[in-house]
Order: C-alpha cells, then sequence, then structure tokens
C-alpha cells in the first residue's frame, strides 16, 4: 500500500516537471501559431536552422561556454591551491569573497558588472560585447571550479608532491605529473559545471552583453517575449533532445563502470 | 605546492571582477548624477518597498511548495537501489538543463487563455484566469526549482545509513519517531542548502512574472526597469536587495551551523 | 576516477552535438569571423557592415512572400546589416546614453529626434549621398524637431488607435480611450509600456484635461497622470504594462483591449480575425519616426547608403504594405494598392488628424521624473495586504528564530546534563 502511494506521488512530480516539456515540444509540429492544433509540420525546424540570427547566437553562447569555462579552470584549480596555502582567517575571509558571485542574487552581479563595464568603457573606449560576456561568465564561473577543486586538495596527501619532487622531477613537472593527476576529478566537475552554467546563463550575461552581442538565452529571450513563437518550441525540442541524450549516455557509461568496478 | 603564489591572478580578478563592481555599486546608491553625497535614492527604494515584501511572499511561498513536495520525493528516491536512485536523479535533471525562459515559456502555453489547461476547465465549467496572477507565477517558481530543492536534500538523505533506521526500529521507535529522531535530524542540512538555493532566485530573480505574472512586477524587473533610465536608485535598490539576501543567508547559516550534524 | 571518465564522455559528446549542430552554419560563421577580423584591421569605416537599430516589428521580414528588405539590401551592396530591436524611445537613448555601444542607423520618433539632437548626439547627414531624398513630401520635412531638416529622413508616420476582440466586446461598445478605465473588462486592457504614451493617455483622461502635446509639464500635471494610471489597476481593467508583448496578447486573444500604434494593428488584426479598431475620439498622439546617424556612428557612408535604399520607391513602397504605417514618401504612395490607400489606419480622416497632438522634447528633470512616476505607476501603490503580508513574514522570521533559540538553548542543557551524567 505503501510502496504504491509512494509509486502514485512519483509519478505525479515526474508528469508534473515532464508534461510542460512534452507539450512544448509536440507543438513544435503544429501547423499554425496558436493553441489549436492544424496538422502535422516541420516547417519551424527548417525556419530554425534557416534562422541566421538564431544560429550565430548557438555558435557564440558555444564559443562563449568552451573559453569561460576553459580559462575558468586554469584560473580556479591556481586559485584553489594557492588559496589552500593561506592560513586560518585570511583563507576562509578570501573564500568568503570569491562565493559572492555564488551567493549574490544574479541581478545584482549583472548591474553590478554593467556597472564596470560602462565605466571602463567610456575610460578606455570599448562597448560591451563578446569580451564584456567572456569576461563576466569567467568571473561567475571561477568560484565552482574552486568550490570543487578544494575538497580534492584537502584529500590530496601533500607527501606525493615532495616524493615526485625526491624523484628527480622538478617543481613544474611535479604539478604536472602528480598534482593535477590527483586533483583531475575535482576539476573535470568544475569545468563542466562552468560549461553547463555558462551555456545557461541569461541575467548576468543581459545585463553585459552590450546590445548587439546575443547568445541562446537571450536570443530565445528575444523570440518568446513578444509572440507565440513555434521556432522556440523547435528549438526546445532539439535542446530536449540533446540533454536527454548526454544524460542517458553518460548514465549509462557510468553505470557499466560501476558493474566493472564490482567485478 | 607550499606556494600562494598560484592564487595571484584570481585575487587580482575578484578584486577587478567582483569587489570593484560592488564597491561601485555602493559608490552610485550613495550618490546623484553629479556625483554628490545624497540619501535620496534610499528615499526612492521606499517606494518600491511593497515589491520586495511582494517578492519576498512569492518566494517564501515557492519555495515552501518545493520543500512540501521534495521532501518525500528526496525520501522515497533515497530508499531505491543505487541504479535505479542514479537513473530517477537523471529524470530529474532534464528539465533543470533546458533554458529556464523555455521553461517559463512552457507554462505560458500551457496557462494561457483558450490554451489547453483552460481549454479543459472550461468544458467542465469552470471559468478562471489561469495567467497573470501570483498562483502563475509560483507556479512557474515552483517548475524552476523543484528539482534544485530535490538533488541537496536527496543527497544528504542517501547518505544516511539504513543500519541507523534499523537500530532505532529495535530500540522500539515507530514510524514517525524513526523520522522525528532519526530521518529529520539528518536531513536539515539538506534542506537548509534547498531553501538556500530555491529562495534567493526565487527572490530576486526578473522575467518570470512578466512572463506569467499580471501588472505586478518583481523586484529583479523593478531593477531591471528602473536601470534603464537612473543607475542611483537602481544600484540603491540593487544594494538593498543584496542587504536582504545576505540577512537571509546569514540567518540560514546560523540555522545550519547548529541543527546540522555533519556538514 | 570512473566519475571523471563519465563527465568525460558527457562532454566530448556536448561538443560533438555542438560541432554538428554548428557545422551547419560554420562555413558562413567563420566566413562572417574571417569578415570581421578584416574589418578590424581595416579601418573601421571601409567595413562591409552597418548597424541598424530599429523598432520590433517595423521592417519588412519578407514572411509570407513579401520582400526582405533587409538581405535585399545585403545582396545588392554586399553590407552587411546587423538588425537590432528596442522597443520604446527611451530605451534607444539609454543605449546610446549609457552604453557605448556604435550604431549607425536609428530610428527615433519626433521628440526622440529633438532630444538627441539638442544634446549634439546626431549627425549631420550628408544629402549627397541620399538622393533618394527627393521622394519625400515635403509636408514631413522642416518640422518641429528637426527645424532645417538637417539630421533626419522620415521612415514612417502614424498616431496611436485602440484594437479590440469583438469575441470580448461588441462592436461599437468602444468609443475612445476612457472605456479603458472601465472595470467592467476585469484584466482585459493592455496599456503601453512606456512612460510618454501611457501618461499622454492617462493625461487626456484627466480632469481638467492635460495637454499631452505641451512643451512641459508641472509635477502636479505628471502626478495626476501617474494617479489616473494608477486608477487604470486599482479598477481591476489593467492586464499588463506592454509593448511587442502586446501582439501575443492580441493575437493570441488573451486580452480584450490595448492602445498601441496603428500601423501594428493592422498587422494584429491581419493575424486575428476576431480584432478590429477603433479611432478614439478624445484624438491622440501623431508621430513621424525617422532615420537618422547617431554620433556613435562608425560606418557612415553605409548609413547613408541604406537610408538612400530604404527611401526607395519600390523598397519604401513595399516595406510600408508589411509595416502598414503611412509612408511620407510620395512615389511609394503611388505604388500602394487600395486596401492601403483606403484604410483608415494608415489614412485617417483630415478632422482626426486636427484633434491629434505631437510630442515635443521635454526638460531632462520632466524627462526622468515621467519615468520615475511611471514605473510607480506600473508597480501601484502600498496596499493594505502588503502591511499584512510584512507582518506575517515578520512575525515568521521571528517566531523561527525564537523556535531556534529555545531549541538550542533545550539541546545545550540537554547536553550538559549528559555530560555531567558521564
Amino acid at each position: 500500500m505503501k510502496k504504491k502511494g509512494q509509486k502514485i506521488y512519483f509519478a505525479v512530480i515526474m508528469a508534473f516537471l515532464y508534461l510542460p516539456l512534452i507539450y512544448l515540444i509536440a507543438y513544435s509540429f503544429n501547423d499554425g501559431k496558436t493553441s489549436v492544433w492544424k496538422g502535422f509540420t516541420m516547417k519551424w525546424y527548417t525556419a530554425l536552422f534557416n534562422d541566421s540570427q538564431i544560429m550565430t547566437s548557438l555558435y557564440n553562447t558555444l564559443i562563449i561556454a568552451l573559453l569561460a569555462s576553459i580559462l575558468a579552470t586554469v584560473l580556479g584549480t591556481l586559485a584553489a591551491i594557492g588559496i589552500y596555502n593561506f592560513k586560518g582567517g585570511v583563507r576562509s575571509a578570501i573564500q568568503n569573497v570569491s562565493n559572492i558571485p555564488i551567493v549574490n542574487p544574479e541581478i545584482v552581479t549583472g548591474v553590478s558588472l554593467m556597472l564596470l563595464f560602462t565605466f571602463a568603457g567610456t575610460m578606455m573606449g570599448f562597448e560591451m560585447g563578446f569580451w564584456t560576456v567572456l569576461l563576466a561568465h569567467i568571473g561567475f564561473c571561477t568560484p565552482y571550479v574552486i568550490l570543487n577543486v578544494t575538497p580534492r586538495i584537502k584529500q590530496m596527501d601533500s607527501s606525493l608532491y615532495e616524493a615526485a619532487l625526491d624523484l628527480g622531477c622538478s617543481p613544474v613537472q611535479a604539478f604536472f605529473k602528480v598534482v593535477l593527476h590527483e586533483l583531475m576529478p575535482g576539476i573535470f566537475s568544475g569545468f563542466l559545471i562552468s560549461f553547463t552554467y555558462s551555456l545557461d546563463d541569461f541575467v548576468i550575461t543581459y545585463f553585459t552583453r552590450g546590445s548587439r552581442f546575443q547568445t541562446l538565452p537571450v536570443q530565445i529571450y528575444t523570440m518568446t517575449h513578444q509572440r507565440i513563437n513555434p521556432k522556440a518550441n523547435a528549438l526546445s525540442a532539439l535542446l530536449f533532445v540533446t540533454v536527454l541524450v548526454i544524460l542517458i549516455i553518460s548514465n549509462a557509461v557510468s553505470s557499466r563502470k560501476d558493474k566493472e568496478a564490482a567485478r | 605546492m607550499k606556494s600562494k603564489k598560484p592564487s595571484i591572478p584570481y585575487l587580482g580578478w575578484m578584486l577587478v571582477f567582483t569587489i570593484v563592481p560592488l564597491l561601485m555599486v555602493l559608490y552610485y546608491a550613495f550618490t546623484d548624477d553629479t556625483g554628490a553625497f545624497t540619501l535620496n535614492n534610499f528615499q526612492n527604494v521606499s517606494d518600491y518597498s511593497h515589491i520586495f515584501l511582494y517578492s519576498l511572499y512569492v518566494a517564501l511561498i515557492s519555495t515552501v511548495i518545493c520543500l512540501v513536495l521534495a521532501y518525500p520525493l528526496a525520501f522515497s528516491i533515497s530508499r531505491c537501489t543505487q541504479r535505479k536512485q542514479s537513473l530517477i536523479i537523471m529524470f530529474l535533471m532534464v528539465p533543470m538543463w533546458m533554458n529556464f525562459l523555455l521553461r517559463v515559456y512552457a507554462w505560458v502555453l500551457i496557462l494561457q487563455s483558450y490554451g489547453p489547461l483552460d481549454t479543459m476547465l472550461q468544458f467542465f465549467g469552470i471559468h478562471i484566469k489561469l495567467i497573470g496572477n501570483t498562483g502563475a507565477i509560483v507556479v512557474g517558481m515552483v517548475y524552476e526549482f523543484l528539482p534544485i530543492m530535490i538533488l541537496p536534500i536527496h543527497a544528504v538523505m542517501s547518505k544516511i545509513d539504513d543500519s541507523l533506521i534499523e537500530a532505532a526500529q529495535d530500540l522500539g521507535c515507530n514510524g514517525f519517531y524513526v523520522f522525528r529522531k532519526v530521518i529529520f535530524p539528518l536531513s536539515v542540512p539538506g534542506i537548509i542548502s534547498g531553501v538556500t538555493m530555491v529562495f534567493v532566485p526565487t527572490a530576486s530573480t526578473f522575467l518570470v512574472a512578466q512572463y506569467l505574472g499580471g501588472d505586478q512586477l518583481m523586484i529583479g524587473d523593478v531593477i531591471e526597469r528602473v536601470f534603464q533610465f537612473n543607475h542611483n536608485t537602481g544600484s540603491a535598490i540593487a544594494l538593498v536587495l543584496m542587504v536582504v539576501i545576505l540577512g537571509f543567508l546569514v540567518f540560514m547559516n546560523r540555522f545550519g551551523d547548529k541543527e546540522a550534524v555533519g556538514r | 576516477m570512473k566519475r571523471g571518465l563519465c563527465i568525460l564522455t558527457a562532454l566530448m559528446l556536448i561538443l560533438l552535438s555542438a560541432a554538428c549542430l554548428t557545422s551547419c552554419e560554420s562555413s558562413e560563421a567563420s566566413a562572417e569571423d574571417s569578415a570581421k577580423s578584416t574589418a578590424t584591421a581595416d579601418s573601421a569605416s571601409n567595413a562591409r557592415e552597418v548597424n541598424v537599430y530599429n523598432w520590433g516589428e517595423y521592417i519588412a521580414p519578407g514572411d509570407d512572400g513579401g520582400m526582405n528588405v533587409i538581405a535585399e539590401f545585403e545582396k545588392r551592396y554586399g553590407i552587411k546589416v546587423n538588425y537590432t530591436n528596442f522597443e520604446t524611445n527611451e530605451e534607444l537613448y539609454n543605449v546610446l546614453k549609457n552604453s557605448n555601444s556604435s550604431y549607425d542607423v536609428i530610428i527615433p520618433s519626433d521628440y526622440m529626434v529633438a532630444r538627441l539632437r539638442e544634446e549634439g548626439m546626431l549627425e549631420k547627414l550628408n544629402f549627397d549621398n541620399i538622393p533618394n531624398y527627393k521622394n519625400i513630401d515635403e509636408r514631413f520635412l522642416n518640422q518641429d524637431f528637426d527645424p532645417d531638416s538637417e539630421y533626419s529622413v522620415p521612415y514612417s508616420w502614424g498616431f496611436i488607435a485602440m484594437v479590440y476582440n469583438k469575441a470580448m466586446i461588441p462592436e461599437g461598445e468602444l468609443t475612445g480611450f476612457h472605456d479603458m478605465w472601465n472595470p467592467k473588462y476585469e484584466n482585459g486592457v493592455l496599456m503601453f509600456n512606456n512612460s510618454r504614451d501611457a501618461m499622454a493617455i492617462a493625461m487626456q483622461l484627466c480632469d481638467p484635461p492635460i495637454d499631452p502635446g505641451a512643451k512641459s509639464f508641472s509635477e502636479e500635471d505628471i502626478s495626476r497622470a501617474t494617479d489616473k494610471l494608477i486608477e487604470l489597476k486599482e479598477c481591476g481593467a489593467l492586464k499588463k504594462y506592454v509593448m511587442d508583448q502586446v501582439f501575443t496578447e492580441m493575437e493570441g486573444s488573451q486580452a480584450a483591449i490595448a492602445a498601441y500604434y496603428a500601423g501594428d494593428i493592422s498587422t494584429m488584426m491581419d493575424n486575428n480575425e476576431d480584432l478590429d479598431y477603433v479611432i478614439p475620439e478624445e484624438g491622440s498622439n501623431l508621430f513621424i519616426d525617422s532615420m537618422c546617424i547617431p554620433t556613435c556612428c562608425k560606418h557612415k557612408e553605409n548609413a547613408e547608403l541604406f537610408i538612400n535604399f530604404m527611401c526607395e520607391p519600390e523598397i519604401a513602397a513595399e516595406n510600408a504594405a508589411y509595416i502598414y504605417y503611412g509612408t511620407p514618401n510620395k512615389e511609394a504612395l503611388e505604388l500602394m494598392d487600395e486596401d492601403y490607400l483606403e484604410s483608415e489606419l494608415t489614412n485617417p480622416p483630415e478632422e482626426y488628424l486636427d484633434k491629434c497632438y505631437t510630442f515635443t522634447n521635454l526638460d531632462d528633470k520632466t524627462y526622468s521624473r515621467m519615468q520615475e512616476d511611471f514605473i510607480k505607476a506600473c508597480t501601484g501603490k502600498a496596499s493594505d495586504a502588503s502591511v499584512v503580508t510584512v507582518a506575517v513574514l515578520l512575525g515568521l522570521v521571528l517566531l523561527a528564530t525564537l523556535t531556534i533559540t529555545v531549541l538550542n538553548i533545550r539541546r545545550a542543557i540537554r547536553n550538559r546534563g549528559r555530560i555531567n551524567k558521564l
């Protein structure tokens, strides 16, 4: 009885989470712009792929996400190692400041960066666009990298590094061969989180993009806030499938690994 | 490995992209457009106090609903086998990976007049406006943030050792007592991080009210609109919002430190 | 490590799918990129691009067999048009003033042209590069906002009317703006989401009315108009303040009445048969939107080429046929079909035009005061309900703090007891 109740409850929550998406996707095939079904069509998909603005924003989004997550990973890993070597009070102070972009409301981060970039822009004569968005993204991604790498540093046996030095590695070699290897899982998850956050960010991008640079979330905003736009439905269908495939495969891979590990 | 140097680039970065922007917000909040010191901006903020209250109110309701929905679900997931758990978590994450505007847009399509839900209700003779009110905003928020509430609660619950529960049962606890004495106290850290992760963005979000709400704006929308023509008042509102949110975080943290068993 | 591996795979997949998605346009994008890099290497003025900043839904997009005006320009001159939209004159002004963005062609309305001109934010046009300027009807030239017609080329003109849904409101019931303040249309009225247009309508309805075309407004005028707008909200008629969202709302039959620009009303009527228009008896704002070149412009010659292109009779006619606003281009007018010429929305009766007013540029103080008060009208006044909410919220917070403190003290006492026992 209890189990059955649980199952029903679970089904209800899943329906709540998935039905809106399924509805959204179903209507990407609707030949007509209203909620009345007017027959099957693929025209919105064709329109989507032919829309050069959307394609450019997709390209921008991917480039920004890739660059921002790579740079944030490098910056964050180095920072995590350095910060770890500070003592007590100073360290927690630095960590607190570093966490500001995470705990602060996104909109406050957004407007504060906008103030900075407009001010700097007027002083040095540049306009907001690709570079300011990139800087902003690195800024909010790096703390996540630090949060993911720091626990790994704590776990790491520092004698490993010394052993490498004793065995004739230069500090740089020891860093790349031993330290990085030990920290890798943390660095990876930090990178992945940065990448997804950067892909999905709307608020901070909105305030730092200037007025011409478009990323996909901003493009979605312009697409959906004026009119019901079936192209947005088509886009969500594609995003949904991409996300689903990635997650299913990663899940399958990890469960196979689990089995292998069990063997 | 003992060097603090690797953190230097990031320390500089924090100074330029975290501290300086916030100082600029502070500066703008306390000056007028000629740059002279003034407190008038805060007087203007008081005109929006009801919007603050409304936002907190929406955030509170959404957070409570999320918690009530998520808690039993997280618990029942955490009692499944490892494989099933990771599968379910994956399915919870799929909607989270979709762009947040598209998710809100899905609800616009569903709740709009002559939309599917409205048509259904009309069929049963019920005539109510589904969109353009606080209820619609709350539904949107719950939809956005439910997975974010489930994940941290599930994370702590899945770490609760089954033998603890069995031990409690052996010692004569009935179901309710097991929950009160074992499961609930151990899940508090998860609840706290879940509540924080939901409350902060719901209180400060912008656009959701524009999509789903009616004539009532939320504080995020007001910040964006005021910033369009008055950086000073806008900064003052952002500053107040930041202080409110930080106050909330400190409050939650105290709560957490005292109650949490192991974090 | 296995988690790392799984993440790695996930990542590869993301990149792979991303590559797939972008591959279809990568050639285009890279071409664009190289164009950009040569642009920066070149002196900026020679770059083959022009940045156009226009109202939303205000250029023919080439849907439904019409001409895609931008694509046509790009094809003919090989100049890339970076086309972006603004929603209100105020937004345009703020972007130009605050964001360091550079635009080559902007299309503000009359009073904004005056404002930008007076602040020295517009370039004088070189009419040698705009030979098609001769097509512009003289009655649109030398207006107050640009007395010597040195800075602007009229793009289109129009006025504000009302659109309503026949399925919700019987025909003939609406006569003017005052009908919008009727609680009967519960949650059904859409109002302009920009201070100038919304305040103007409110001013017309104030008792006694304030002339929205006045050169300046006193603080009292503005607060009276604000109160009138708050009344719209408090009587329950208002659904939302909207700009471009009006299309979704009206075309999707989500709202009953809206006041909006006449040209856009025809577009909405094309997309939803239930819609019809009313020309408000009070009269309304008559506006001329003009193409200008701001001082932040980096491609002045391309900009003038674009303006000239837009003044070509065929292009102007195609464009007017889509946007359905009045065209100041007398040659284009010859090419228009009868529907267009006879529509009241593009060609309102003379006696109506006499009731209309135009906006003038306001001084800084009035200008920002209007915007501030408008946001206050949008957010309404603090109501009793919110006071109750405060009390409840504060009460909850207090209660929670108290509970925690009590719990902590109890626990501390208990623990001490236990320790003592040990």
